[in-house]
């Protein structure tokens, strides 16, 4: 039996980039459909009970309407080609510095067909990254910061938790302000509902700084004066090579030996800082993500498809990209490389809900009674 | 074990603590008494570390954990030591959950996990809220949100925890749960608390020594009884106790009920069960002003009203009386019109408010939220008050007079986020009243007074009821009521448990009886009464 429990966030996050990857490397509209019954699958088997676990059907409308926009778009912009007419929009005639674009023309099935392609590719990505939302929250994500981030991730976390309760001030506030009545013009109007709902942001965000440093956030540990210089040299070091090497990467003109010396050196010394602040980190996690045999599957499962449909791309390009003109052709290949992805359905473990939280804690009332007899 | 020595606190213009000097032993639980705006929580803040680093202003003396200062020592070098729990809890959340939320303090800290999931356990337990561990923080009542407050310091074995009015927002009944709590606390784990508060009622009767702060920012330091004899705040049993010349005073309802002999034989029959209604304030009575049959109001799938009847007559008081969640809010914002009835009606001056308009709305009904700031958005109070005029189309001055009249003497050019909680409550009350509705509705008016307030606030109310308003108040403060209302309408689960005049009300049921009536009987509810019917008795016998 496979105990309820809360993959690791990393572990689904591997699995819908490699989904992700895998998307952004075909427009074999069947591959694609394939890819969103999988993420599709996986979400409804998998994701727990919590609020954000909600959020995919979000994700499915936002690709729902990429799509749309995306035909409209080329219905709009698109249109001299030859081909199948489907519908025959007449062109409104721009000006010869537009020259290359129109506006409407003739409509035809193959712009149609590679129109609804490209969509179907992008909203495949974004639901994509929306089943990793619902799958793993995302604050747990950021508490699995490595130990120097900690702080960041915390002030990430609390940022998340402040957009719900302006949304509740706001509520608050414009029915207080109904209650006066009064200016109603865009800008006063605007201003009186900015002005309680800033000041009790204001007020909310101090208080809750005041109430972390009480319960100890920011707690300096033991590290020495030394120890803390060595840290912050590492640190600057490390932005300074990797920035300094970025940019020479990017532009061709700087010197090379600038470029990736510079880039590794930089990583190294920023890696460096990460492992000194680490350890004189004294931090601990209230029960600490695993990382377990199943994660390594599941995002291995996720990863695998992103390998196959990358594989596909290369050597296989007519399934991977096919014509507009005909049925897309498929591979067993390809096919079976996406459908790695569903594996997680199979072995992840089944999610905590309240449902299940309640038959793993018996009542607590009957637990005294038994040790009894 | 933990000392204040010679504490002085001033911002530049004014002087907060004078030479405060308080130690608090072990397993000691102190309380912090004080009238509103003195700074009891700036002493607080003092004791935890957060005054003045998140205050500003300068500080002097010494703080003493020990025998070692702990003046710089900033307050997350002394989370382990102190354990601070702020006013509004809410606003302090870190994390969602219940079970994040108490494992916080203690992941600062650096603890082992295996030690963190148990003291999770150990306090869950301890403070009786095992059943919620995997809730979302935001949809706890008020007394659990209160309970995981504390819990979420008392993770780190702190051993001072100091709370600053953790009553404050919660109904009689959690408040008890949450006192109980303290309580054992310092009696099973041996944590001196120092708590502030202002409904000394709830926490006299625990507290080992009193120490009040008074105006100027001095401190008096003692057992609670003798300190009490001449407070300038005092409990209504305290009051009573004076009254009667007992001493030492009585902090307990049950200390006091046996020694009411006496003083029963003296008062003779409580007083007439209608005196208010037919005294020469109430006028005759006429229709009611507002009307609801039969109400139910439902957001989503559960109805927060359920078969609601009120009637709000001209000329009298009603208090609204019922736990956080009863639907005492939406009871209130449905008679203004906000909330539509999902069956039923609700009638204001014969019309449907919520069909109205919100300007033909504010004639009928003026409601005053829960947070008074909410409607405040202006640079000055007089700015405030003009706007107000304006808006409805009353005489310049209208509300600047009303508010003359309600609280006197405030600075029409200071800033509205600068008056005490009682002068912006009074400022937001005349900003509604300015449109002159007949029916007047208060949202938890009195959270933050001191008894001075809620008697001038009482006060208010009834004068403006006495105009020929009716006014319906809703409130967790069963000694308000008392004081101030004619008729008290108790809520439950959306549903009216009980209505009547407050006498009857008030007899029936024991959890909302104000401390006189639980001293002295049914029939008795404020102190005035009684000292009338001393006087009066005084008159007949010699």
């Amino acid at each position: 039996m496979r105990l309820a429990r809360d993959l690791h966030p990393v572990a689904w996050w591997c699995w819908a980039v490699g989904l992700a990857v895998g998307a952004s490397c075909t427009t074999n509209p069947f591959l694609l459909g394939l890819l969103l019954v999988v993420a599709t699958i996986t979400v409804f088997a998998c994701r727990g009970d919590q609020p954000w676990a909600r959020s995919f059907r979000l994700y499915l409308w936002l690709g729902l309407i990429v799509l749309v926009v995306r035909v409209l778009f080329r219905l709009l912009v698109g249109g001299n080609d030859a081909g199948h007419v489907l519908v025959a929009l007449p062109e409104i005639p721009l000006p010869d510095w537009a020259a290359g674009v129109s506006l409407l023309g003739p409509f035809s099935r193959e712009e149609l067909v590679a129109a609804v392609y490209e969509g179907l590719r992008l909203s495949t990505l974004l639901i994509a990254v929306g089943a990793a939302n619902a799958l793993a929250n995302p604050k747990r994500l950021m508490r699995s910061l490595p130990p120097a981030l900690y702080e960041i991730g915390t002030a990430m976390v609390v940022a998340i938790t402040v957009i719900p309760q302006l949304a509740d001030s706001a509520r608050r506030v414009r029915a207080a302000q109904q209650l006066r009545g009064g200016d109603r013009g865009r800008v006063r109007g605007l201003r009186r509902l900015l002005v309680p709902i800033l000041e009790d942001a204001f007020e909310r965000s101090l208080s809750l700084a005041a109430g972390m440093d009480a319960r100890g956030y920011g707690r300096s540990g033991t590290a020495t004066v030394g120890q803390r210089r060595t840290t912050g040299a590492l640190m600057i070091l490390g932005l300074l090579g990797v920035g300094v090497g970025v940019y020479a990467f990017l532009d061709s003109t700087a010197p090379r030996v600038l470029a990736w010396p510079m880039l590794a050196v930089g990583v190294v010394a920023a890696l460096a800082g990460f492992v000194t602040a680490g350890r004189r980190v004294e931090r601990t996690r209230y029960r600490p993500e695993r990382w377990q045999p199943i994660e390594f599957v599941v995002a291995g499962s996720g990863l695998a498809v992103g390998a196959a449909l990358w594989a596909v791309l290369h050597w296989d390009p007519l399934v991977a990209h096919p014509g507009v003109l005909g049925v897309p052709a498929l591979s067993l290949g390809a096919l079976l490389g996406v459908l790695v992805g569903v594996v997680p359905v199979f072995v992840a473990p089944p999610p905590l809900t309240a449902q299940n939280r309640a038959a793993i804690a018996p009542e607590p009332t009957s637990e005294p009674s038994r040790v009894a007899v | 074990m933990f000392e204040l020595r010679d504490v002085t606190f001033r911002y530049d213009d004014r002087l907060v603590l004078d030479h405060v000097d308080l130690a608090i032993d072990h397993g000691e639980l102190v309380l912090l008494a004080g009238p509103t705006g003195v700074g009891k929580s700036t002493l607080l803040g003092v004791v935890a570390g957060l005054v003045p680093a998140f205050t500003g202003g300068t500080l002097t003396g010494d703080v003493v954990i020990d025998g070692a200062s702990v003046l710089e020592v900033p307050a997350r070098e002394r989370a382990h030591l102190v354990g601070y729990v702020g006013q509004n809890p809410p606003a302090w959340f870190v994390t969602d959950t219940v079970e994040e939320e108490l494992a916080f303090g203690m992941e600062q800290l650096g603890l082992a996990a295996p030690t963190m999931r148990r003291r999770v356990e150990e306090t869950l337990d301890l403070l009786g809220i095992a059943d919620l561990r995997h809730r979302d923080l935001r949809t706890l009542s008020g007394g659990q949100q209160q309970r995981v407050a504390i819990g979420s310091v008392l993770t780190t074995h702190p051993r001072l925890l100091v709370l600053d009015e953790p009553t404050s927002a919660l109904d009689p009944t959690a408040a008890e749960d949450v006192l109980a709590t303290v309580t054992r606390l310092v009696h099973d784990l041996g944590v001196s608390v120092l708590v502030a508060e202002h409904r000394l009622e709830r926490v006299v009767p625990f507290a080992d020594r009193l120490c009040l702060l008074g105006e100027g920012g001095r401190v008096r330091v003692g057992d609670p009884a003798g300190l009490l004899v001449d407070a300038p705040i005092a409990p209504p049993i305290v009051e009573l106790g004076r009254l009667a010349g007992w001493s030492p005073l009585p902090l307990t309802v049950r200390d006091a009920r046996r020694r009411t002999a006496e003083l029963r034989s003296r008062l003779g029959t409580p007083p007439d069960p209608l005196p208010v209604e037919t005294g020469p304030t109430g006028p005759v009575r006429r229709g009611p002003a507002a009307e609801v049959r039969n109400l139910v109001v439902a957001h989503g799938p559960v109805p927060a009203l359920r078969d609601v009847d009120l009637d709000l007559v001209p000329g009298t008081v009603t208090g609204l009386m019922g736990r956080n969640g009863a639907g005492k809010s939406t009871l209130l914002w449905s008679l203004q019109g906000r909330h539509a009835a999902t069956r039923g009606t609700v009638r204001v001056g014969g019309d449907d408010p919520h069909r109205l308009r919100p300007e033909a709305r504010r004639r009928h009904t003026g409601l005053v939220p829960q947070s008074p700031a909410d409607l405040l958005y202006l640079e000055t109070v007089a700015e405030e008050c003009a706007a107000a005029d304006r808006t409805a189309s009353a005489a310049v001055g209208t509300c600047a007079g009303l508010l003359e009249r309600l609280a006197p003497g405030i600075d029409p050019a200071g800033h509205p986020r600068d008056l005490s909680e009682g002068q912006r409550l009074a400022l937001a009350v005349s900003i509604v009243l300015t449109a002159g509705p007949p029916v007047l509705l208060l949202d938890e008016p009195t959270r933050g007074l001191d008894y001075p307030g809620k008697h001038a606030l009482a006060g208010i109310l009834r004068d403006l009821a006495a105009e020929g308003r009716a006014v319906l108040v809703a409130t967790h403060d069963v000694e308000f009521v008392a004081q101030v209302a004619d008729d008290v309408v108790v809520l439950a689960e959306g549903e009216v448990v009980s209505s009547g005049p407050v006498r009857e009300v008030v007899a029936e049921s024991p959890a909302f009886a104000p401390q006189v009536t639980k001293v002295l009987g049914p029939g008795w509810l404020r102190v005035d009464e009684v000292a009338a019917a001393l006087a009066t008795s005084a008159e007949v016998s010699p």
